[in-house]
């Protein structure tokens, strides 16, 4: 930070505070306002202190001008996360009528530097309303996943304009690319569910389609849960449920009898299982003793982390069958419950 | 009471196993996995001399803690619009660790958060700036902490409910500031602060709960906004708003517990933001105080099911807190190699004070009693203390 070489470098002209500037004389800059014991006081550089005196007299005196312009540039600069300089930046913008198409250069510029910000992506989102042209959003949403294909930003931007704006045409092309590269990536997974939701309803052939093409992406990676949780997405979407397709039925029996125990398979497994239960049509396969036990070795062997959650479900498919029967000490644990919930408090608290 | 560790030998097993197909995703988490062993390592290490372990450096915490209740570094630039963020995260830390700060500071505090607020109604990220439903939550969390008259009256409610009508959208869902971004952190907020502070009315939230559900993804956790991926973060905002309304059973409530109970990292034992992603320090919190509130959704449906643990391996998330997330001078962090800050300290704390209280009597303290924080109110995140104080105020004053 204080290597004084890379400035001999830079062809940056030195930094001439506000302060020191003719042009900005007939403004009396404004300190910020922390009272006479400041808390959680930020040691502000000379520089952050400069920028924010003026950019305060300005929002105070409600000056709508090119210099104006030009200092919230220099504090959005220091400190991108400021909502309250880009909001008062776009009421100069639409005073000045300033071309848009230069503000979207420019929100580039400071999306590439600060891709984790809410403001920056809000900022580009309500430029791109006033212009009413997506056409450069999905090449930026690129560029940026690109470095970061999980930013959740962009994805939100890009999610807006294809919606806003109907792109939705090569977007699943997109998604299987990022799919090629990374199994694994959860937000292509779900961008890929987005398109399919916004474009269709997911009608019979659809869902075969993607069924199809899951299951051979769970073949590659079989203890990917992204692709396991896309599979049951899309199941869900379908009249019958998770169990009845036959493809994903033999698919998942056939992944079990090789020895797979991928926690993934086995949690499914129980979930076809209780569907079953559900309907009242256990088959000699999914049943009730079979996701008791496929629930106990996932809680003893192959995702010991999750054992309660495990118990936790087995001891629910258990109750289904066994309705009518609650004993007395779990229904004082649901009274306790439900006293300390009555007065707002999740957990009582205990005298030590 | 206390309880032990996971024995550290028999978690090579759970390991991330790549199937021959390597990613960006499997060499970050491989990455991340072993510089999570090697601290398990020096631990298992330690345990040998010292039975304690793993011990929570409450003092450490508290000197960092209290350093910036004062002084922050240029650093904190980039946060000069979260200011009463920085107030909460500090106060709300320190409440947990049982330090109690006194009354003269505790004016001061009060004093700058009220410099904070808008006369437009709401609280801004600093002095002069626009209200923000964000700044606001943190604001009113903070001086709930405080717990003093002086602080609470701070609040002035006729313009904080005029505010969060200004940012209410006509589907339910809230904008964080006039003419700002929309997401399901602003319900969130809104309906905390309304609750909290006792000017919630049913017209203000009309339609909040549909737009909430329509964030809940086909992974069972919540989205900031509908379409996108379920995310920790969102997911707590969506949960504990659907709870302020008291209609947590609209939601897919079995599909949401799947979703976050598979946010616990097998090895690392913390949680993780979103599917295939890393764990991380602030998610015990995000994700963790979710287990409390599904807790009783669950025991409303059925009460035979639930057990007096939550959900979720309430020794294994302590245990990476301890001694993965925790810096040797103070502060808490996000995973091993990044360095301390107040938004992990606060929300790793938070995270370890719901694995270490679940009923009455049923604490599970991992590295001894020393270890115990004080309880966090889930639905708000403040602690119950201060919950209990902060509604025996609000809630004897007439309604607006
Ligand atoms: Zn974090």
């Amino acid at each position: 930070m204080t290597d004084s070489g890379s400035e001999d470098l830079s062809n940056e002209p030195p930094i001439i505070f506000y302060k020191h500037r003719p042009e900005w004389d007939d403004v009396t800059p404004v300190p910020q306002d922390d009272g006479p014991n400041p808390i959680v006081a930020i040691a502000y550089s000379e520089l952050f202190q400069d920028v924010h005196d003026y950019f305060r007299a300005v929002l105070k005196s409600g000056e709508k001008s090119e210099r104006a312009l030009q200092l919230t540039d220099d504090a959005l600069d220091l400190n991108p996360a400021n909502y309250t300089v880009w909001q008062y930046r776009r009421e100069i913008l639409k005073h000045l009528e300033k071309d848009l198409q230069e503000e979207l250069t420019y929100v580039r510029g400071v999306i590439e530097r600060n891709a984790k910000n809410y403001q920056v992506w809000h900022h580009r989102r309500v430029i791109v309303e006033w212009l009413q042209d997506p056409s450069h959003e999905l090449e930026l949403t690129e560029a940026i996943l690109s470095r970061d294909d999980k930013n959740y930003h962009a994805w939100e931007h890009r999610q807006w304009v294809i919606r806003t704006f109907k792109l939705y045409d090569n977007e699943l092309e997109y998604v299987d690319r990022l799919l090629t590269e990374d199994i694994r990536n959860n937000s292509a997974w779900n961008q890929r569910y987005f398109v399919l939701n916004n474009t269709s309803n997911f009608p019979a052939d659809i869902i075969d389609r993607e069924i199809l093409y899951t299951i051979a992406k769970i073949k590659k990676v079989t203890n990917n849960e992204s692709a396991w949780n896309y599979l049951r997405g899309v199941l869900e979407r379908s009249d019958y449920g998770i169990c009845e397709n036959s493809v994903v039925k033999q698919f998942c029996e056939d992944l079990y009898a090789s020895g797979n125990r991928s926690p993934y398979l086995l949690g499914f497994m129980v979930e076809m299982c209780e569907e079953q239960i559900e309907k009242g049509a256990g088959d000699s396969f999914y049943n009730l003793e079979q996701a008791v036990r496929l629930c106990d070795s996932l809680a003893k062997e192959y995702d010991t982390v999750r054992k309660e959650y495990w118990n936790y479900i087995a001891r629910c498919l258990t109750n289904k069958r066994n309705s009518h029967c609650n004993n007395g000490s779990s229904k004082a644990l649901i009274e306790e419950m439900n006293s300390a919930a009555s007065d707002g408090t999740i957990v009582t608290s205990v005298d030590e | 009471m206390t309880t032990n560790a996971r024995c550290i030998e028999a978690l090579g097993c759970e390991r991330f196993d790549e199937e021959n197909c390597s990613t960006k995703t499997s060499e970050e988490q491989i990455k991340v996995e072993e510089s999570v062993e090697e601290l398990f390592q020096l631990f298992s290490k330690k345990l040998t001399i010292d039975i304690n372990a793993p011990s929570l450096y409450r003092g450490k915490h508290v000197s960092y803690l209290k350093k910036c209740l004062f002084y922050l570094p240029n650093s904190y630039e980039c946060l000069d619009a979260s200011r009463p963020w920085l107030c909460y995260w500090i106060l709300h830390s320190l409440e947990l660790l049982e330090e109690t700060l006194d009354a003269e500071d505790r004016s001061k505090i009060a004093l700058f958060i009220g410099r904070c607020q808008s006369p437009d109604g709401g609280f801004g990220g600093g002095p002069g700036q626009h209200p923000h439903l964000a700044p606001t939550y943190a604001a009113v969390n903070a001086l709930c902490t405080l717990g003093t008259e002086e602080a609470f009256s701070i609040i002035n409610r006729e313009t904080l409910q005029k505010f969060l009508w200004s940012v209410r959208c006509a589907n339910g869902s809230f904008q964080m500031h006039v003419g700002g971004e929309e997401d399901i952190r602003g319900v969130y907020c809104a309906l905390s602060v309304a609750r909290l502070t006792n000017i919630y009315c049913d017209k203000l939230f009309e339609n909040s709960a549909k737009w909430i559900i329509s964030c809940q993804t086909y992974e069972g956790g919540f989205a900031g906004c509908p379409g996108l991926e379920a995310h920790g973060g969102y997911a707590f905002c969506g949960l504990a708003a659907l709870c302020l309304l008291g209609k947590e059973h609209l939601c897919d409530i079995r599909g949401l517990l799947r979703w976050v109970a598979h946010r616990q990292m097998r090895f690392e034992g913390g949680f993780q933001g979103r599917t295939n992603k890393l764990v991380d320090g602030c998610y015990s919190f995000w994700q963790g105080g979710a287990f409390p509130l599904l807790h009783k959704a669950l025991a409303d449906e059925d009460s035979t099911c639930v057990s007096t643990n939550w959900l979720f391996h309430q020794e294994a998330l302590q245990e990476y807190i301890l001694i993965c997330c925790q810096n040797s001078l103070g502060g808490l962090l996000d995973k091993p190699g990044k360095p301390r800050d107040i938004y992990h300290t606060c929300y790793t704390l938070s995270g370890l004070s719901v694995a270490q209280h679940c009923f009455a009597g049923q604490e599970k303290i991992v590295g001894g009693l020393q270890n115990e924080l004080a309880r966090v109110h889930p639905l708000y995140n403040i602690s119950q203390e201060a919950y209990i104080n902060a509604s025996k105020f609000f809630y004897n004053l007439p309604p607006l």
